[in-house]
């Protein structure tokens, strides 16, 4: 009884109306009209089965494609960010003993700009013809690796899972940076005197202490590839052709044509899936055992 | 000898990956001071003379005051609002952990990971007078918040002694006394990493105002500026000029407090 008169259960009222609001009555009531033909062209609203999902699912259709590429950006930003952010991490915390700050700013420095100018910005850097990137390669005499990086069809989203990963390596870095720092340095002197080469060290101590980060990291990506908007947005609005459409920039055209029903199917889809994906999210962080 | 050559090794490499980091931003500032003519390649040359007249061009031409007003009215007033709610929320959910209390926590937090329903949420604007207005888009903004916010300072709560609650209620304090008088002023830390969090978040956002916002004079500055460059495509140094008056608060709030920036980061994912 006493504890309820401290801590009263209006504290929690504001950011729960503010949450239901915003986030839960819409995207459940949205589960709802995705089963009907809601659009912009009739105030009527009918009842359609799973038409719309039949629509999407359909091969006749390019729905198949696009969520293949939301899958196709979230796995390859998954495995750059990381790649890149661990090797960095590694760098900072064995490599580097002076400046590890003054790197670490100007490393995380892309996270915190903005994915819109980072877009233009690239739009900039990769122009087929006059583009700082093309230029570099031709002056280095790699002048054969100067691709037409958004304008072609094949290399298009690779190209944008490049800028993408660019911009997040930072943040992944400063993460398992964190988690480095927290392994003790007597194992790798234990194993050392223990005959462990560099390898066996990296392998055996470093990847094993550091799992419960790169788990948190994993999930980090996934849910941010998933829901990937801005820079696919800004950078080649899904095209050449349909060639980087993924699930946000197709619901913003359904948006923008007026096709609310089939819309609210899709991202319906992508609320289950991030569902799924955030009660695991949520197990996880929860088992970290140095939880404060 | 690799002994020896490690540190320096080390270090080339470091300073690469910065200026990898670094490049666009600086790619950015040169050409803001070219002419049209000689910004028209983007290259990294420095700028035969300086044009700074380019700003004043931008601040006329792009609409940037107005911009830069609402982007600063919209990133505080939502910051404000969703950091004090979700440490009220975050102290008592962690102070009284009841089973619907723990649920509650949970449930919000999930917020970290769901996508929103931009049909359905445009008719709750509507049913709520809120779309293209000033408020929705700075209650949205601080709807999106609380998740994120309410999950570092949850775990943050347990360093703030019990004791304190207790003796500020003996001393006569009620609820919203002993919330902002006592435990407050010592949720600073958080607090500060939290605001700075999710005052960049929103500052950098340009989902929201393409859905919410259909009149240009209620714009942020992500929005003017990507209006802004389908206007003036052409013109490299005008468009670097924008973009580099967008991201001058961004940098200068990152650089003062990216210590609090990185704590927030690693507390809240790799310690919890």
């Amino acid at each position: 009884m006493r504890s309820r008169g401290i801590y009263p259960f209006y504290f929690i009222i504001a950011v729960l109306v503010l949450y239901l609001t915003f986030f839960i009555i819409p995207s459940l009531s949205g589960i709802y009209f995705s089963f009907t033909d809601w659009s912009s062209y009739s105030d009527e609203i009918n009842f359609i089965g799973f038409e719309n999902f039949e629509k999407i699912l359909s091969p006749d259709e390019n729905y198949l494609g696009y969520i293949w590429n939301t899958f196709l950006f979230t796995f390859w930003t998954i495995i750059l960010k990381t790649v890149f952010g661990l090797a960095l991490a590694l760098l900072l915390n064995e490599g580097v003993k002076r400046f590890v700050n003054g790197y670490r700013v100007l490393i995380y420095l892309p996270v915190v700009l903005p994915y819109l100018v980072v877009a233009l910005i690239f739009r900039s850097i990769l122009h087929p013809g006059n583009g700082l990137l093309n230029t570099f390669l031709h002056d280095i005499g790699l002048g054969a690796l100067a691709l037409p990086w958004l304008i072609d069809p094949r290399i298009a989203m690779y190209s944008v899972i490049g800028v993408d990963s660019w911009k997040g390596i930072g943040y992944i870095m400063v993460i398992l940076l964190a988690g480095l720092q927290t392994i003790p340095k007597d194992y790798y002197e234990a194993a050392q005197i223990d005959g462990a080469n560099a390898w066996h060290r990296f392998r055996y101590i470093t990847i094993p202490m550091l799992m419960p980060a790169l788990m948190i990291v994993t999930v980090l990506n996934v849910l941010y590839g998933l829901r990937v908007f801005d820079i696919i947005y800004a950078l080649t609005n899904g095209g050449p052709g349909y060639a980087t459409e993924v699930l946000s920039t197709e619901i913003f055209k359904a948006f923008s044509k007026g096709q609310f029903g089939l819309g609210t199917a899709v991202a319906s889809i992508l609320f289950v899936i991030l569902v799924i994906a955030g009660y695991f999210v949520i197990r996880l962080m929860e088992r970290q055992p140095d939880r404060q | 000898m690799w002994r020896y050559m490690r540190a320096p090794a080390a270090h080339i490499a470091a300073f690469l990956a910065s200026l990898i980091m670094i490049i666009p931003v600086y790619l950015i500032t040169v050409n803001a001071l070219k002419s049209t003519p000689e910004a028209s390649s983007m290259s990294i040359a420095l700028p035969s003379e300086l044009h700074f007249d380019n700003f004043l061009i931008v601040i006329e031409k792009g609409k940037l005051v107005t911009s830069f007003l609402n982007s600063v009215l919209y990133a505080s007033t939502a910051t404000l609002i969703a950091t004090l709610f979700s440490a009220m929320a975050a102290f008592a959910m962690s102070r009284r952990r009841t089973r619907l209390n723990r649920f509650l926590y949970f449930f919000l937090i999930m917020g970290i990971a769901l996508p929103i329903n931009f049909f359905t949420l445009t008719t709750m604007m509507q049913v709520t007078h809120l779309i293209n207005t000033k408020l929705g888009i700075i209650l949205l903004y601080a709807a999106l918040q609380v998740p994120f916010s309410i999950f570092i300072m949850y775990g943050f709560m347990e360093s703030i002694p019990r004791e304190l609650d207790e003796a500020a209620i003996i001393d006569g304090c009620g609820p919203l006394q002993l919330f902002f008088r006592v435990i407050l002023p010592l949720l600073k830390p958080v607090l500060v990493t939290a605001g700075i969090l999710n005052f960049l978040n929103i500052w950098n956002d340009f989902m929201m105002p393409l859905y919410y916002l259909n009149s240009s004079s209620n714009w942020p500055m992500t929005l003017a500026v990507y209006n802004f460059f389908g206007q003036y495509q052409s013109s490299w140094n005008l468009v670097s000029a924008d973009i580099l008056l967008t991201i001058i608060p961004v940098i200068a709030i990152y650089l003062l407090g990216q210590r609090f920036i990185l704590a927030g980061l690693t507390s809240g994912s790799v310690k919890g």
